[in-house]
């Protein structure tokens, strides 16, 4: 087993490699909808870019693993685990409000719910590291 | 978009994910050449993909989201090598799991790259 303070190595490999590659979908999403047509679904579009960065930002910290990374990483998992909830919601309850898709519509059903799944284990996983449960 | 081409490319991810997951529940890191062979040979698949790819769109009449479609061609073939080098990382069971993810990322985008072709929208 590794070292109980190593975010980013045994099962942290895993999630970091699902973060970057959510991370590379966001980015991508976001760049096309904000560089195609901005009026369209400005909301949309702005979570779309929101999403993209915080799952570059819990990639980096992840990968970092630093004390500060580390805190920054929870607050960056549990912002997106409120954003792919309320928004999940929301684009049930009030889908004028996006005329297109993020990431986050429909609690991620178009990227396997991995948005709504991954952020989860994340805290899951800081939490297991941390190193304050180090005897 | 060639179906046979897409076909293809989802054999040998399936055939490669099939290998990734033995060696996941043996605990072992990719043994050797027969493995990165495979491996290689989806990554020549996807590269003639990207040529067909681009060769199609610039052919095509259709209503086709050109630089997404052209996003996810380039994408699907950076995916194989970033996973190969950070699976060789950590050489265990959590290392070749990084594998599976590439895989499982192409066969999504795979998917992704078929609807886009035929128009079904981002």
């Amino acid at each position: 087993m590794p070292e109980p303070h190593e975010l980013s190595t045994g099962p942290g490999r895993i999630l970091v490699a699902v973060y970057g590659v959510l991370g590379v979908a966001a980015t991508g999403r976001s760049s096309v909808q904000l560089l195609g047509d901005v009026g369209r679904a400005p909301l949309a579009y702005s979570l779309s870019l929101v999403a993209a960065v915080l799952y570059l930002v819990a990639t980096t910290c992840l990968l970092l693993g630093t004390p500060l990374a580390r805190r920054v990483a929870l607050a960056a998992c549990s912002v997106e685990a409120l954003g792919v909830v309320v928004v999940g919601l929301l684009s049930y309850t009030a889908p004028d409000l996006f005329p297109d898709k993020t990431v986050w519509s429909h609690f991620g059903q178009g990227y396997a719910y991995l948005p709504l799944v991954l952020p989860f284990l994340g805290l899951a996983w800081l939490r297991r590291t941390s190193p304050r449960r180090r005897r | 978009m060639n179906v046979w081409l897409m076909a293809l490319v989802l054999l040998l991810t399936t055939v490669a994910a099939v290998a990734t997951v033995v060696m996941i529940v043996r605990d072992q890191s990719p043994p050797g050449d027969p493995y990165f062979l495979l491996l290689g040979l989806l990554l020549v698949a996807l590269l003639v993909q990207l040529v067909v790819g681009l060769v199609s769109l610039a052919g095509t009449d259709a209503d086709v989201e050109g630089v997404t479609f052209v996003a996810y061609l380039v994408t699907a073939v950076l995916v194989v090598p970033v996973g190969a080098a950070l699976a060789l990382v950590e050489r265990n069971r959590w290392g070749t799991g990084v594998l599976l993810v590439a895989l499982a990322t192409v066969a999504a985008m795979q998917l992704r790259l078929d609807s886009l072709w035929s128009g079904a929208g981002a």
